[in-house]
């Protein structure tokens, strides 16, 4: 009798662990899934003046990558943020099909990018955030900043008695992640959202747990816009939250915006897409409250172009701009200026004069904001720039 | 000849013997060894954080990587109060459900009911975290946590532990999870024991006329004792140790330090989980090792007073032993 009990409960059990495996499974397909790389036109959520880029790349000076070049480094390693980890993989399966290099990246986090680049064991990092000037002094030389794609950071929040997209201003969201504004009905809230004024709530902040480069796009947004929070919490991928409850990933903090009624966190741009989560308008510089989308991503980018830092280490947040979203950020690429080993000189320099070009029609698809073409000429003038013993290392085509 | 042999094959394996044992030996110190580097290793990290911090960083509740402020005490207070109430909770649970499988149990229903609870134990963390996270949360903040406020939270004192707004991510709910993850650890150990007290202990006593409650009392418990608070301590160093679950339900905030046990928390494993990938500054990334340096001394004086009870709970006397 217990024989057959034993039995009975392991097939039961093979069957709960089929299914939840099976869940999993289902669970953790990248939302991209459905491929829409087939359609040829770049997303028409683009600026016209941003997509230029992608289609001419001839028109920019060099040449293009066509094919495999004599004598490059058939792989290379990178490893860095996770925010355009989605995107990095999709393009470096193409570029492997365009020239037969290898590019293995690991997607462990910002700090591991800047970490790897200076202590030379990857080839080139990764980070959402620029390196400090410390960081840059502490690295084996001198290391560029190419900016790869752009992302915004969007709040979201749990609200189910008003359907009207909820409106946020510099002022509102510093308050409310300060703990300044406690209640839903707080007469700052009900000002811009007047369906808010019966809300009597109390508002639960969801923060993320884990150091990110989302949290360092909007910590710099709200260090930007009010100075009680530059001096108070200041900037980076992780910060001394005032209030609020911590949730592991854009996952777990948009899990934790679902769970409690009345909460407000904030995710990227792509997530909120993808997973179709309530996301509010913001006020920008111009006074307007804008839509985040890739839209009004690409016109914050077109904003700061004029005044673009030498470096590139450059802040995107409160652009200047009528459409501009004012929550929105890059991602960088970080390699040194000075190469010793040709071959991956050769092979980094042609694969990030492809990003930069050819992988931009494959960002919004991925829902990544393409970059605008004066943030493209100077990646350019950078890639130029880079040497292997001394001599130019980009081969131009 | 054959004298002759006869030595030879024992010289040899006296010679065997002596290298066995060598060999043994050297195995023996390898935990031992890697103990030390581990401690040293982390040490060696820490350093910077703790020098420059001092007592400061075990006594002060401020995590702030931005303006380079960095106090555990918060995390440390997480991680004990979590573990501790884990423990309070599974522990009587356990041992009840181990003494009815044990001694009340029909044949027929020990194997399978034992065999589940060991499955139990095998289920990785993550799943209990995310059944947490989906399940155990809402329920605590809509149902559990109002109930327990409502009526605890009026006694004076008491009353303390159950007050301030009920989010249902908090010290817990993560205690309560710790509890039912470290349960089947706790009951599986429990029945081993209580089923090696020999059977004469039990047929004395029930030969002296008592009751089964009555053997179960005077001669099974006290003669199990240690080793169910050896299992006690197997499961509290699982509920220290616990990352990933934890994480899921506590709310990760170390914002304050209060009595009430609806207040979001941190514990020091789910501080290194969630931020070691972005710690980017050198004093940032030693101040993390020198959390998990400070994770391993709480485990250590835990286990130490742990092992004190035991020592002082087995001085009494223990039924009769054979």
């Amino acid at each position: 009798m217990p024989k057959t009990s034993n039995r009975l409960l392991i097939s039961l059990l093979a069957l709960v662990v089929a299914l939840v495996v099976a869940a999993c499974g289902g669970g953790t397909q990248p939302a991209t899934a459905p491929k829409v790389t087939e359609a040829p036109k770049p997303a028409p959520t683009m600026a016209p003046a941003a997509s230029k880029p992608a289609d001419a790349p001839k028109t920019t000076g060099g040449g293009s990558i066509g094919g495999p070049f004599q004598g490059e480094a058939k792989q290379l390693n990178g490893a860095g943020a996770t925010f355009p980890a989605a995107l990095y993989s999709k393009w470096f399966n193409e570029y492997n099909k365009v020239t037969g290099v290898q590019v293995n990246y690991q997607s462990i986090g910002s700090g591991g990018g800047i970490k790897g680049i200076s202590d030379a064991t990857v080839d080139f990092g990764a980070s959402d955030a620029p390196m400090s000037d410390e960081q840059l002094k502490a690295a084996k030389g001198e290391v560029l900043h190419i900016p790869m794609a752009l992302g915004a950071v969007v709040p979201t929040y749990n609200m189910a008695e008003v359907k009207d997209v909820l409106k946020f201003t510099p002022d509102t969201l510093a308050g409310i992640f300060l703990g300044d504004i406690t209640k839903w009905n707080d007469a700052k809230l009900v000002a811009d959202n007047p369906a808010l004024a019966n809300i009597n709530k109390d508002i639960i902040v969801i923060h993320r747990s884990d150091g990110s480069g989302t949290t360092s796009i909007w910590v710099d947004y709200l260090s930007t816009v009010n100075q009680k929070w530059a001096g108070s919490v200041g900037r980076g991928t992780s910060v001394n939250w005032p209030v609020g409850l911590g949730g592991k990933g854009n996952e777990g903090v948009a899990g934790e915006v679902k769970n409690n009624p009345y909460s407000i966190g904030y995710v990227e741009l792509i997530y909120a897409i993808q997973n179709k989560l309530p996301a509010g308008q913001v006020k920008n510089k111009a006074g307007k409250f804008v839509t985040p989308d890739l839209n009004s991503v690409t016109a914050a980018a077109a904003g700061i172009s004029a005044k673009l830092p030498a470096d590139l280490r450059f802040s995107m947040v409160n652009a200047e701009g009528e459409a501009s979203y004012p929550i929105a950020g890059a991602t960088w690429f970080l390699v040194y200026k000075e190469m010793p080993d040709k071959a991956k000189a050769v092979a980094l320099t042609r694969l990030m004069w492809w990003n930069i070009h050819d992988a931009q029609k494959l960002s919004a698809e991925l829902g990544y904001a393409p970059l605008p073409q004066a943030m493209v000429a100077k990646g350019e003038e950078k890639i130029k720039s880079i040497t292997t013993s001394g001599q130019p290392a980009f081969p131009g085509k | 000849m054959s004298a002759e042999l006869l030595g030879q094959s024992r010289g040899s394996s006296h010679q065997g013997d002596s290298l066995f044992e060598r060999s043994i030996l050297s195995l023996a110190f390898v935990p031992v060894g890697l103990l030390l580097l581990l401690v040293a290793l982390l040490w060696y990290d820490a350093w910077p954080a703790l020098a420059r911090y001092g007592v400061r960083f075990f006594t002060t509740n401020t995590w702030d990587p931005v303006f380079e402020n960095f106090g555990a005490a918060a995390f440390i207070y997480g991680t004990v109060i979590t573990s501790l109430l884990g423990l309070v909770i599974a522990t009587p649970l356990a041992i009840g459900a181990a003494l009815f499988l044990a001694a009340y149990a029909p044949e027929w229903l020990q194997g399978p009911v034992a065999f589940t609870i060991e499955l139990l134990a095998a289920i990785p963390s993550i799943i209990y975290g995310l059944w947490g996270f989906f399940v155990l949360a809402p329920l605590m903040r809509s149902t559990v946590e109002p109930f327990l406020k409502e009526t605890l939270g009026a006694i004076p004192i008491l009353g303390a532990l159950f007050s301030g707004p009920t989010i249902g991510k908090d010290l817990l709910t993560a205690g309560l999870i710790l509890a039912i993850m470290i349960l089947p650890t706790i009951t599986s150990i429990s029945r081993e024991v209580i089923r090696s007290v020999p059977d004469n202990q039990r047929e004395g006593m029930l030969g002296l006329g008592a009751t089964r409650f009555e053997m179960i009392r005077y001669a099974v418990l006290p003669y199990a004792r240690p080793g169910l608070i050896g299992a006690a301590i197997l499961g509290l160093a699982r509920a220290l140790g616990e990352t990933m679950a934890v994480t899921m339900v506590i709310g990760n905030s170390s914002t304050r330090i209060t009595p009430s046990l609806f207040t979001p928390g941190y514990t020091l494993a789910s501080v290194i989980a969630n931020q070691f990938t972005e710690a980017d500054k050198e004093i940032y990334f030693s101040a993390i090792v020198a959390l998990s340096l400070v994770l391993l001394l709480v485990s250590l004086v835990l286990n130490v007073m742990a092992r004190v009870l035991v020592a002082r709970t087995t001085r009494g006397p223990l039924g009769v032993r054979n």
